[in-house]
């Protein structure tokens, strides 16, 4: 075996290593930690925990450096760690099997947070009482949806995930008899109108509200309760020619009408949603106080789901108690002002019972070692003399 | 002499554990009242507060802990030292004098002002906050800071021409986000948010300063058929008495306003269950507009403002016998809860018990020292009894709420105390070497100061909030996550005697010295195993509650930074990175990585947990984690300048 590889093998089997990481890995919670009073807590994910480097603009200048490791560099070292010392330096014994068995669960944890991370996607269903819906809104993705609603009874409707303008590329699909050109995008704006900026730069848009708007560019927020409101500059671009630039944002809550083909048509920006094959009507939301205060006993929603076999089926979905139905879980999350809107939580994590098989190994795990351990302490203890003279 | 002394050191662990066994019997003397007025009764009284029903003592308390930090209140504060008995006005006293008397309270000096500024904006300047005492003696005193220099209390009197201004700059304050608040911001939001607690208290019973309410109500019943007739009539346009339908509009303005002054519910419904059936004075008096007739428990309220006012007495006793055994017919057992909670806060038994670590400590610092085994045994002794007290007063409290022991910040560090203790009792017990009672007494000591100024922001037994309000999480993850952190705690006092005992004294031998690593091992072993399990049944409840099983929030980080703190621990000893001394030096910093999550993730302000307070706690944390760094660092200088080293070396 050459040297280096050795000197491989013999880092990544080595406790030291471990040590090292868990430091690092402490020191990266730390910082983030603290790093939530400015970012957000989804800010902070980003940047350090689903990220191989923490990268920080150098004071004073504009370059962005790698400067620290992330969550998956480190998460990916400890598991190469624990692998290759698993399988190079442990021989089985039984009275190892608490360590086998606690270390196991870990690989199993680490790679459970990996998949969730990378899965898990949140989304609000906002609902009135007597109001029913069958799709829930992303809380951070946007869309633009391109409407064709020349049917009275059924609306064609086409969506383009933001990402997609983002990148720029000329879409054409085959469910619209024109391309969508993005022009340029925003992350987060304020909008307004043209008279309140006169220092603002012309506007890109031909058609629609937006030659009317000035765009004020934001900065990107992380925090829990904030929101991006995107805006692009979409061309539209028929066999013909073009249609028109369109401003569209998640800041306006209209759609803007166009006539093509003989058909009518609206554009609009808004949170991407997330269609179920169901649909869930509000019953009744709750929100008891404690008698002679205004703080919260409970927040609940009575809601009925709507099969597609088309059964009915009633549910009570209050704090602590979530609704788990078709691959998705319903949480009550908040509600508006009125007591007459519901803000529940859906969430779709097909991994969603890794951790709990991961953490049930590792607490079995260590139970067995400790009791191992303290057996053998028990043993030696009683030999030896500890009193005062 | 010599007889005498072998007699003290057999006897003394006996002496030790009666002595302190005579002082906690102290506090099961019942409350007594200061003058012939049955006060104590009122106190007994139950009102719905907070969403809870509490004695009107509680309300007393809880109130004067948070304008003035102390209960009772100190009629002649230059006396400086504990008064005298007549000096002091008991809690229970003083809310009597609120409600009926309040231009007597107006005067009481209870409204604590220590920012230099916010003296200025209330009106005092250097010379008129200078205490003069009569005597040289105290004067003396005074200069060395032995006695108050400065009043640091103000009546409600003193700050009312100033109420405007207070008003205007908590209301600028009050914009700032409470993290970023300057220390005048914080003292006048703090002020102003007592004065208003004061002001609502007034209005608990009665118009505030109403001298004759019972004739006011009396007179108000009897005008009431009349003069609702004569209000339908005018709403009618029919004919009417305009001058009784004008006085019944301005009864009803009067008591809207008393409705909506207070947050105690002194009326009770007429079914013990009903807790939405509780309400305040003002409510049940608009009610008479309903029912024609005044609710007699308000009657008696207002009866027994006349009796006090007038200081009679028999009246004031006779009202409160009435009332009681009216109460009793409806209320029942559900009184047993109210009357045990005004007997648990007179007996304050995590107060008393402070004193006794202190002994505790000293008994057994003694031991190191002197006649080992006696002092030993009598710092054992007196350990178990105040832990045995501590564990009754937290049972207690757990009867009266109906929780599990640990409910907020407060409860749990009387629980990371009491398990604390528990831990080095158990310790010493295996281990007889007087080492792990230092820690004990050091840990139990701690956290009941800490409990101590926790209990400044109010009630300590609040209704949870919606999220937390589960009985099955807060008894598994809230219990096990909190005996990390004692469990730490406890590693982390057994590594400050290893590093203080080895590096200032000759007494750690290689015996005890073998004895700490076992220990401090064994504890980190638990440790580890107590704050992974209670991070992952947080996870869980997290999955259950908001759908995600970890959220990286604050509290979250802080417990798995304890969790991977624990298993590094464990990993450099497997691995022989470190050795006795190393294993002693990363326990203590355990107490840094514990005391963070503890209180340092709530002082972020952000987070599902950011329930805790406060930022004058601030200075507390960076301060113990100081003192720990530094403590570190002595554990880094040569084992040859280490006095217990040198001494074998020898």
């Amino acid at each position: 075996m050459s040297n280096p590889f050795r000197a491989a093998r013999d880092l990544f089997v080595s406790l030291k290593l471990t040590v090292v990481l868990l430091v690092l890995s402490i020191i990266l919670i730390f910082w983030a930690t603290l790093s939530q009073t400015d970012l957000g807590v989804w800010g902070v994910q980003q940047k350090f925990f689903h990220s191989l480097f923490v990268v920080v603009k150098i004071p004073g200048t504009e370059v962005m450096a790698p400067i620290y490791p992330g969550g998956y560099l480190i998460g990916g070292l400890l598991l190469v760690n624990l692998l290759a010392a698993h399988f190079y330096r442990f021989k089985y014994t039984w009275r190892k099997t608490g360590i086998w068995l606690t270390h196991l669960g870990l690989i199993l944890l680490l790679v459970g947070e990996l998949l969730s991370g990378l899965q898990q996607k949140d989304y609000d269903l906002t609902i009135n009482n007597g109001q029913t819906l069958n799709y829930a809104e992303s809380q951070r993705d946007d869309e633009v949806a391109i409407i064709d609603d020349t049917d009275a009874k059924n609306d064609v409707v086409t969506a383009i995930p933001n990402r997609l303008l983002e990148g720029g590329d000329t879409i054409q699909t085959p469910g619209l008899p024109f391309r969508v050109v993005p022009q340029f995008f925003f992350q987060n704006v304020n909008l307004t109108r043209r008279e309140n900026a006169p220092d603002a730069p012309p506007s890109m848009a031909t058609a629609g509200i937006g030659s009317r708007l000035a765009v004020i560019p934001l900065p990107a927020t992380g925090k829990e309760n904030e929101r991006n409101l995107p805006a692009a500059y979409v061309e539209l671009v028929g066999a013909q020619g073009s249609l028109g630039t369109f401003l569209v944002s998640s800041f306006l809550e209209m759609p803007q009408h166009f006539s093509y083909g003989g058909r009518d048509w609206k554009i609009i920006m808004r949170p991407a949603r997330r269609y179920f094959p169901f649909s869930v009507t509000l019953q009744k939301f709750r929100h008891d106080v404690y008698p002679g205060t205004d703080n919260a006993v409970n927040f609940s929603s009575d809601v009925t789901l709507h099969q597609p076999d088309g059964s009915t089926r009633n549910f009570h979905i209050y704090m602590n108690n979530p609704l788990r139905y078709g691959g998705l879980t319903f949480y009550q999350a908040s509600f508006l002002p009125g007591d007459q809107t519901s803000i529940l939580e859906v969430v779709r994590n097909p991994s969603w019972r890794i951790p709990y098989i991961a953490c049930a190994m590792m607490a079995v795990g260590m139970i067995f070692q400790f009791l191992l351990s303290l057996t053998r302490f028990w043993n030696r203890h009683r030999a030896a003399d500890y009193s005062v003279a | 002499m010599k007889a005498f002394l072998s007699f003290l050191r057999r006897w003394l662990p006996l002496l030790a554990v009666a002595g302190g066994a005579i002082f906690l019997a102290l506090m099961f003397i019942p409350p007594s009242n200061p003058t012939d007025l049955d006060v104590v009764g009122f106190g007994r009284l139950p009102v719905l507060s907070g969403g809870r029903m509490k004695p009107m003592d509680t309300v007393a308390r809880s109130s004067l802990l948070q304008i003035q930090h102390r209960q009772d209140i100190y009629l002649d504060d230059a006396a400086g030292l504990p008064p005298a008995k007549e000096d002091i006005l008991t809690p229970i006293e003083w809310l009597l004098d609120v409600i009926y008397r309040p231009a007597k309270a107006d005067t009481d000096r209870i409204f604590v002002i220590d920012n230099q500024d916010l003296l200025n904006l209330a009106g005092q300047t250097s010379e008129s906050v200078a205490i003069h005492y009569p005597d040289t003696e105290r004067s003396i005193l005074a200069d060395f800071d032995f006695m108050p220099a400065n009043w640091r209390r103000f009546s409600y009197a003193q700050l009312k021409p100033y109420l405007d201004k207070i008003d205007n700059q908590a209301k600028l304050a009050n914009d700032v986000p409470a993290q970023s608040r300057s220390a005048f911001q914080n003292a006048v939001v703090q002020l102003f948010e007592s004065l208003v607690l004061y002001q609502r208290l007034e209005s608990t019973v009665q118009v505030p300063g109403a001298d004759h309410f019972v004739n006011e109500l009396l007179d108000f019943q009897s005008a009431l058929p009349q003069g609702i007739e004569a209000l339908r009539a005018k709403e009618a346009g029919q004919a009417h008495n305009e001058e009784l339908a004008e006085g019944m509009l301005r009864i009803g303005e009067r008591y809207n306003a008393l409705a909506t002054a207070t947050d105690v519910l002194v009326i009770p419904p007429a079914a013990a269950a009903d807790l939405n059936g509780w309400k305040t004075a003002g409510r049940s008096l608009l009610e008479s507009f309903g029912t024609q007739r005044v609710d007699e428990n308000e009657l008696i309220y207002a009866g027994l403002g006349a009796a006090w006012r007038s200081q009679r007495a028999d009246e004031f006793n006779h009202l409160i016998g009435v009332y009681t055994q009216e109460l009793q017919r409806e209320f029942g057992s559900r009184l047993g809860k109210t009357n045990l909670e005004v007997l648990f806060n007179s007996a304050e038994p995590f107060y008393r018990a402070m004193p006794l670590y202190v002994i505790v400590f000293l008994l057994a610092i003694m031991a190191w020292i002197f006649w080992p085994e006696s002092f030993r045994r009598a710092a054992l002794g007196l350990a178990f009894l105040t832990w045995v007290v501590m564990a009754a007063g937290i049972l207690t409290r757990m009867w009266l709420e109906g929780r599990p022991p640990v409910t907020n910040l407060y409860s749990s560090a009387l629980y990371i105390g009491w398990g604390g203790v528990l831990i080095c009792l158990v310790l010493e017990t295996v281990f007889p070497l007087a080492i792990a009672l230092l820690p004990a007494a050091a840990v139990g000591f701690a956290t009941l100061f800490i409990a101590q100024h926790l209990a400044l922001s109010g009630d300590t037994m609040e209704m949870m909030r919606a999220v937390l309000d589960s009985n099955f999480w807060l008894a598994t993850h809230v219990l096990t996550v909190t005996s990390g952190y004692f469990t730490t705690f406890v590693a982390g006092g057994l590594g400050l005697v290893y590093i203080c005992g080895g590096l200032f004294t000759t007494k750690l031998t290689p015996k005890a010295r073998d004895a700490l690593a076992r220990m401090v091992y064994a504890v980190i072993c638990f440790a580890t195993l107590f704050s992974f399990v209670g991070t992952v049944l947080g996870g869980i409840w997290a999955d259950q509650s908001w759908g995600r099983f970890w959220g990286w929030d604050p509290k979250e980080n802080g417990a798995l930074i304890i969790v991977l703190w624990n298993a590094l621990i464990l990993h450099a000893r497997w691995g022989g990175m470190v050795k006795q001394r190393g294993l002693m030096c990363l326990a203590v910093f355990g107490n840094v990585v514990t005391s963070w999550s503890w209180f340092g993730t709530n002082m972020l302000g952000i987070g599902l947990h950011s329930y805790g307070f406060t930022t004058a706690a601030f200075w507390w944390l960076i301060l113990f984690v100081a003192s720990q760094i530094v403590f570190i660092a002595l554990g880094l200088i040569p084992l040859a300048r280490w006095r217990s080293f040198a001494a074998v070396s020898v």
